[in-house]
């Protein structure tokens, strides 16, 4: 190593020489990390001109003879090779950083691998937790970026059920997708629509399910009750049972003719005084049948709040109560002092993943009703939120594939960004330690 | 205290424990009275169209026998099976490794991933179906379950590495210290030093991963074309969609050969949840 100390290795000209993968290392006296940053570097360009140019053309054009052309294989094909070069340019990137570093190592008399076995060792050491992480990665990137990447792309594009492939050819549009959906009329209308019924299903039955869990836990926290174990258990079992099967269940409970919520529960509570109601139109108009959503809902989603927040209730200390109560705190002032701002600020996250639950609860919108009743244009009903509005784009009789893609845009946008601020302000998931 | 205001004080108690037990026996009510009512249609004879609850009726197994010998039920049943349990050991494995490695290891890039998985989880994957329907096409994957699973899995891990990072946190890094002194490897450590500890994590983790399938809809209706490829999901909403059909018997008894199992499950590694919802979850 003595020699090599004499001739100055220069980080600058180390990491500019990486300009070319592999000679920065040279350079640095890692002939094998070299070879292999030269190699990958090789591989890349032989991808390239083998197959990268043509992909990066084909999502260009999306084809040019209808019937030859597959425009959807060569949009997947364009957006794969995407993703190669983004990865090539994180490798190009690092592969300077090293040599920069590596150079900068020498420079300040460091010890410095150059054997290959050093080199393995080092990589086995360092590269530990990389090699554990890449199954997750490699998930995520094939299962979430890549479809989102592809979505991307065709909601710029023209492709639904007048375009199918590869008998027609689809084309890049620009922002048509989206600028029809707030200015065409019937897109407008609909999207509005489906838009602030989201919202509003979102808001109510979110907060209904959490006012329901977090008052079915204080009230059972209460020392004086028998059976708490029982009351326990009860409450789980919404959670317990598969919500497909308890919804289909309530589908058919709210049967306006036939169904067990005009045939058995109203007249029951007919029974008792100053209670007089007819059978409702559950499935049939509108109001009714958003109402016995957010119900439904309420039901099925209050055991996951009301299992966290007594957990919760259970880690404040007896001692904060008693203090309170010798200090005059009435039984209110106690909960609006202690109970509450602790539960929000341990469950606060929690919270939130609930409301964006479901804001995308397709399950519960189409497994009652379908959507339904009745339509209000664009293939949505009158109960669909946008992501079964959604569903019904890609699956209806004539698909609106790329509109369908710019609506998902648009609600990814939302979620993100309403999540993202709310994290930001509550702290939560904090990067620390 | 004088009489009048001790009398004040027990009626107050009285109110408040006679509301106490009101309110819970009401929920509890509200929340028997729908399961009970399915649960007892799976027993009823005659063609049913409506769930009702009626212990005067004839009681009868007939709904089963001819749940698995009329309809494909039992081919559903096992497609659920294979695809969750699949879904389970892979998950699990995947999202151990990941947040034993967030947890346990310092290394570049890592907190920038952490970023990414809280982004990525918030990404409502499964609006994404019109890109899940090119990408079957291209894989000739359309009606396959293994395309299924692996988005089914891939949509898990950024949530729950997060919350598996987060209970691996709650265990003293001093263990790997004293076993690395011990001269313990990077493998070693993690097997046979932390892997035991949280275990009741993997439990609640296998159980959601497990259950997953049982109850998604969207994808699999989408992506799931053939009957007999169903999940159990897709073959009972057939009984139900059509109430002309009375099917709803027959929808009934599958809903308890399904619920029943998963209940089981669930109250069995039911104390393990709180930990895992306010160990991981809030303490990030």
């Amino acid at each position: 190593m003595e020699e090599y100390r004499e001739k100055k290795i220069e980080p600058k000209r180390a990491a500019l020489l990486s300009v070319i993968p592999g000679c920065g290392q040279f350079y640095n006296r890692q002939p094998l990390k070299g070879v292999i940053f030269l190699l990958i570097f090789f591989l890349f360009i032989w991808e390239m001109l083998s197959f990268g140019i043509g992909a990066l053309h084909g999502l260009v054009t999306l084809g040019s003879t209808p019937g030859e052309d597959h425009s959807l294989f060569l949009l997947i094909e364009g957006s794969l090779q995407i993703l190669v070069i983004i990865f090539f340019l994180g490798f190009y990137l690092i592969n300077i950083y090293d040599a920069y570093k590596v150079a900068n190592l020498w420079k300040i008399g460091a010890r410095v691998n150059t054997s290959v076995k050093a080199i393995l060792k080092n990589l086995y050491e360092h590269g530990f937790p990389y090699l554990l992480t890449v199954p997750a990665y490699f998930a995520m990137i094939f299962a979430i970026v890549f479809p989102v990447l592809v979505t991307l792309l065709i909601a710029f594009t023209n492709y639904d059920f007048y375009h199918i492939p590869p008998a027609n050819l689809i084309d890049w549009v620009g922002f048509k997708n989206f600028a029809n959906i707030f200015t065409l009329g019937t897109y407008r209308e609909t999207f509005v629509a489906v838009l602030s019924w989201t919202v509003i299903w979102t808001l109510c039955a979110t907060t209904l399910q959490i006012t329901i869990g977090i008052f079915t836990a204080i009230v059972l926290h209460q020392k004086f009750i028998k059976a708490k174990r029982v009351f326990g258990v009860i409450f789980l079992l919404p959670w317990a049972v598969p919500a497909f099967i308890t919804i289909m269940s309530f589908s058919n409970m709210f049967n306006d003719s036939i169904g067990a919520i005009n045939t058995q529960v109203i007249p029951l509570l007919n029974q008792l005084p100053f209670i007089e109601i007819g059978a409702l139109p559950w499935k049939t108009d509108p109001f009714w049948t958003k109402i016995a959503i957010i119900l439904v809902q309420g039901w099925l989603g209050f055991p996951y709040i009301y299992v966290l927040v007594t957990g919760i209730l259970q880690s404040i200390p007896d001692e904060l109560y008693e203090a309170a109560k010798i200090d005059g705190a009435s039984a209110f002032q106690r909960f609006r002092h202690i109970t509450f701002p602790s539960i929000l600020t341990m469950a606060a996250p929690i919270f939130i993943t609930q409301y964006t639950g479901n804001f995308n609860n397709f399950s519960m919108i189409y497994l009652f009703n379908e959507g339904g009743p009745g339509s209000i244009g664009a293939n949505a009903g009158s109960t669909d939120i946008l992501i079964s509005w959604i569903y019904k784009l890609t699956t209806g009789t004539s698909p609106q594939y790329s509109v369908a893609a710019a609506v998902t845009l648009i609600i990814s946008i939302i979620v993100i960004g309403i999540s993202l601020f709310i994290f930001k302000k509550t702290k939560a998931f904090e990067m620390g330690d | 205290m004088s009489a009048k205001s001790e009398f004040h004080y027990k009626l107050r108690r009285f109110a408040n424990r006679f509301f106490t037990y009101f309110y819970l026996i009401l929920l509890s009510v509200i929340i028997i009275y729908p399961l009970l009512i399915t649960a007892s249609s799976a027993f009823k004879a005659g063609n049913l169209t409506a769930f009702s609850l009626d212990v005067s009726a004839d009681w009868t197994l007939n709904n089963f026998k001819r749940l698995f010998t009329e309809t494909l039920f039992g081919e559903w049943y096992v497609n659920t099976l294979i695809l969750a349990l699949f879904c389970m050991v892979v998950q699990v494995s995947v999202v151990t490794l990941a947040g034993y490695t967030y947890s346990r290891y310092r290394f570049v890039g890592r907190k920038q991933s952490l970023k990414f998985f809280v982004i990525v989880q918030m990404v409502p994957t499964t609006a994404a179906l019109t890109a899940f329907f090119v990408m079957a096409l291209l894989l000739n994957a359309l009606d396959s379950m293994w395309f299924l699973a692996f988005l089914y899995i891939g949509g898990g891990i950024p949530m729950n590495t997060w919350l598996m990072k987060g209970y691996f946190d709650t265990i003293p890094i001093d263990l790997d210290e004293s076993a690395k002194l011990d001269g313990a490897g990077h493998f070693r450590i993690f097997w046979q030093i932390v892997l035991p500890l949280v275990k009741p994590m993997i439990a609640v983790q296998a159980l959601w991963a497990f259950m997953g399938p049982f109850g998604e809809y969207m994808l699999a209706k989408f992506l799931l074309r053939r009957p007999e490829n169903y999940t159990v999901a897709l073959g009972l909403q057939t009984f139900i969609s059509n109430p002309f059909e009375q099917k709803v018997a027959l929808f009934a008894a599958g809903a308890i050969l399904i619920a029943v199992p998963i209940c089981i499950l669930f109250f069995m590694l039911q104390k393990y949840f709180i930990t895992g919802l306010t160990g991981g979850g809030t303490k990030g």
